[in-house]
């Protein structure tokens, strides 16, 4: 069967809920399809994008959201920075995967991503600034996914 | 065949990616002994059993270290 996950949430532990279920469910046997909305999409961002020509705005959204897996925070306890790299260290100590480790292997293992066209050119993100092997679909694709799933969860 | 799969030290979902992964590539028939650290793995490994078609033959747990038997099945 075929499990639809929404990532809407660009905070780290949100986005590590959703590649853990992700990559469970490819273990099981589903098929997985995610998608990514608005500050979701931040989690598909490459860390080192090529350039691309952008609107004033958009350079300015692009700076001030976080550039990639890695750059994203806690929901709670980010405390500057502190928080967050305080989390890291322990997860990397208790063996726990990173997430941009989680969403190679998600993609690895047949997972679809597909990045939301309304939210990215809302937020200036182009095709390029995301990662290898990320698609592109409206709600529509969505909506068919969740259609074709027997869960469908929105993170 | 009996095919030895060592997941201690990973933390879920690493356990079940890892047997999802020796599963497949393995024969009907076939048995994959998994040994884990990961205490969820205990509840997991019955309902990916019971998800995937395969065997459980035995789940021993020592030294804090589980160790699982699978039989590989295929669907006809």
């Amino acid at each position: 069967m075929k499990k639809t996950i929404l990532l809407f949430s660009g905070d780290l532990d949100k986005a590590f809920a959703a590649f853990i279920i992700a990559n469970g469910a490819l273990a099981m046997g589903d098929e997985v399809t995610m998608f990514f909305t608005f500050w979701g999409l931040n989690a598909l961002r490459k860390p080192n994008p090529p350039s691309v020509a952008k609107k004033i705005v958009e350079k300015m959204f692009g700076w001030m959201m976080p550039r990639g897996a890695d750059k994203l925070t806690l929901s709670k306890m980010h405390m500057a920075g502190m928080g967050t790299a305080m989390m890291k260290g322990v997860m990397k100590q208790k063996n726990v995967q990173s997430l941009p480790v989680l969403i190679k292997l998600a993609q690895e293992n047949g997972a679809q991503l597909i990045a939301c066209s309304m939210s990215m050119d809302v937020m200036g993100l182009h095709q390029e600034e995301l990662l290898e092997g990320v698609e592109i679909g409206g709600v529509a694709t969505f909506l068919g996914e969740a259609d074709e799933s027997n869960a469908t969860l929105f993170i | 065949m009996e095919i030895r799969v060592n997941a201690k030290g990973l933390q879920c979902p690493g356990p079940l990616l890892q047997l999802s992964n020796a599963v497949k590539s393995a024969q009907a028939g076939d048995r994959v002994l998994i040994e884990v650290s990961d205490f969820g793995f205990k509840k997991d490994i019955d309902k990916w059993c019971k998800k995937t078609g395969n065997t459980l033959i035995s789940l021993d747990e020592k030294d804090s270290i589980l160790s699982a038997v699978v039989e590989v099945v295929r669907k006809a």
